[in-house]
């Protein structure tokens, strides 16, 4: 007779393998050198943290009419208050820049949207991409329902650098997704012309190119006729960085095994449908780390537009900090402008990864 | 090959074949993987292909649905020939399921996405309907309860199972399935094969290059050996492995039986 197979109970694991203690022996002191620099860790801090929040906190100076306000020997804040409307909005109208706040609140209804269950997400969706840039565009420019008309060469600060970042990630992501199937296409024509305008793009600084869309452009056309140069700009912008997308993307396709596209051509799905519905979920989820960083690139490359006289936020601070009654405040404007694009970028790194988790299916044993 | 077996590989007149392959020879570069195949299936048919590997065998296969080009010579499946005209292509991909030696599931997507895909998208199946057409498939791959999970989940041979169920929610007429048990571990080949000889058992088209010989005496209503690029000897399961008439199949019989 055969003998039963039993197999042995599952244990816990031994006690000192969890909670805090053993977090700290496993990662901060489990070698002499990792001991050492612990150490050498907390005296870089210790140098570090007490000037800073002197400087920063202590002895700033939050409230004041001019530099000479700043008497505590600290940062001066106070410039930053005095300033604060001019590095969010640029040189909009004060009494109209409701209309962009409105603008963003009703971005963020719209995004927040989508966590409630029972909306259809595509009908959202469309609203987001289609319907909200065109109200967008009316609330900024006016000109319609008696909204005064606000010239976007007075557009700036915060504003100008969001409208450009998310402007040209919006617009450059499914650009740069075309580009990426086109190179990969076996058309002769559809591809050669991918690849050339992807090799041309990203062999040309950005300088070159924002300097191209707001000077040489308007050389070239005829007489009279002459369009808006925060649009060329903005087109400038997002066919760059779709260049950049482009072969991002074309690695996520690289990387998907050959028998995802022959079941997917077995089962007798068209090219596009093969592509949308089984290779680019796929092929872009794994390329979402690449794709983040071409938008976090994007988005502190629009500070090259002071280059052609725009003026965003670092534009609105450095133009400022040359402000005679705040001179010397220039360590803050920069640590300011820092802090907005640390945070904006930060938040971008945090949501992607959010979205990478969220995605997970499980086919990637970890 | 012997005269006799020309006669199997060809149908006897009046037959009406389901798939035809004339004088079919396709090249890699300057390889000639495929050598003057001619060879009739008729509907209802079980074949299993198989031979040393680079011999073909699967390129054959995969020429029937397209996703190898022949250069020269013609392959009929279902009465509609296979050429570039992609209307062709769609048809007849419409009408042959196939499985894969690594799966090919979707991983994005649930079992239950990845069998309903080609219904919905292809078939232009209400949802529901796919859906319930779906599990009905999968309640015959005796995997119905994981249906929510995606396959990254699953096992080797659950998979394989998923992958069948998929090709059958095409509702196709023929059914291809390249090696489908060799990617598995020991334990999970009889599980692929008992879907795969109750399939067999309803009278669906079957071409299966496979090594499972057992497989092939149980199922098969023809043998085909493949060597080189070329059809070498194609008999009945009985004739083929007690009397193979060519000196290279016997030389393979014996060293995959013989072990």
């Amino acid at each position: 007779m055969a003998i039963e197979f039993k197999p042995l109970p599952s244990l816990p694991p031994p006690v000192n393998s969890v909670g805090a203690v053993a977090w700290i022996r496993q990662n901060l002191l489990s070698s002499p050198l990792n001991i050492f620099l612990t150490l050498f860790s907390f005296y870089v801090l210790y140098l570090l943290i007490p000037p800073v929040v002197e400087w920063g906190i202590l002895t700033a100076t939050f409230d004041g009419a001019s530099k000479a306000a700043c008497t505590g020997g600290g940062a001066c804040w106070a410039f930053i208050g005095v300033y604060f409307d001019q590095f969010m909005y640029g040189l909009y109208p004060s009494e109209e820049t409701w209309r962009i706040n409105l603008a963003l609140i009703l971005l963020v209804i719209l995004i927040g949207t989508f966590a409630v269950k029972t909306v259809n997400k595509l009908y959202l969706s469309i609203g987001i991409i289609v319907v909200y840039p065109v109200i967008a565009y009316f609330l900024f420019a006016g000109g319609v329902f008696g909204l005064e008309v606000v010239e976007t060469s007075l557009w700036g600060g915060l504003f100008l650098t969001t409208l450009l970042g998310v402007v040209g990630i919006v617009a450059s992501f499914p650009l740069g997704v075309l580009l990426a199937l086109g190179r990969r296409s076996n058309m002769p024509i559809a591809k050669s012309v991918c690849i050339v305008f992807i090799e041309t793009i990203r062999a040309v600084p950005l300088i070159t190119i924002l300097f191209m869309a707001s000077v040489m452009i308007p050389l070239f056309l005829p007489e009279g006729m002459n369009f808006n140069k925060l649009l060329r700009v903005l087109i400038g912008i997002t066919l760059f960085s779709a260049a950049y997308m482009a072969e991002v993307i074309r690695g996520g396709l690289q990387a998907i095994p050959k028998g995802q596209y022959e079941a997917a051509d077995a089962m007798g799905l068209t090219y596009w449908q093969s592509m949308v519905l089984v290779i680019l979920p796929q092929a872009l989820k794994l390329v979402i780390p690449g794709i983040v960083n071409t938008f976090i690139g994007l988005f502190k490359d629009t500070t090259l537009v002071y280059i052609v006289g725009m003026f965003d936020l670092l534009g609105r601070i450095q133009a400022a900090t040359h402000d005679a009654s705040w001179l010397g405040t220039t360590i803050e404007g920069y640590a300011f402008a820092g802090f907005i694009y640390w945070a904006a970028c930060f938040g971008m790194s945090r949501y992607s990864m959010r979205i990478e988790r969220k995605l997970e299916t499980g086919h990637k044993r970890n | 090959m012997t005269d006799m077996n020309m006669a199997r590989a060809q149908l006897a007149p009046g037959e009406k074949s389901i798939i035809e392959f004339n004088d079919v020879n396709k090249w890699y570069g300057d390889f000639h993987v495929l050598k003057n195949i001619n060879f009739s299936i008729k509907k209802g048919e079980r074949i299993v292909v198989c031979g040393p590997s680079g011999s073909g065998k699967s390129t054959m296969t995969r020429c029937i649905n397209r996703l190898e080009e022949h250069q020269k010579g013609e392959i009929i499946v279902d009465g509609i020939e296979m050429n570039n005209n992609l209307k062709n292509i769609e048809a007849i991909r419409k009408d042959v399921g196939m499985v894969f030696q690594h799966f090919n599931l979707f991983p994005h997507l649930t079992i239950l996405e990845n069998l309903t895909l080609a219904p919905i998208w292809v078939r232009k199946m209400p949802k529901k309907q796919a859906e319930e057409m779906a599990m009905h498939y999968l309640e015959r791959v005796k995997i119905a309860n994981q249906a929510l999970k995606y396959p990254g989940q699953l096992s080797g041979g659950q998979q394989q199972r998923v992958a069948i169920a998929r090709g059958l929610c095409m509702q196709p007429r023929i059914m291809l399935f390249d090696e489908p048990t060799s990617a598995l571990d020991p334990e999970m080949i009889k599980e692929v094969l008992d879907v795969m000889v109750q399939l067999a058992e309803e009278g669906m088209t079957m071409v299966c290059v496979t090594h499972e010989m057992g497989f092939a005496k149980t199922v098969a209503d023809r043998v085909v050996f493949m060597d080189a690029g070329e059809i070498v000897e194609a008999n009945e399961p009985h004739e083929f492995f007690d009397n193979p008439q060519h000196d290279r199949t016997q030389m393979f019989l014996s060293q995959i039986l013989n072990h």
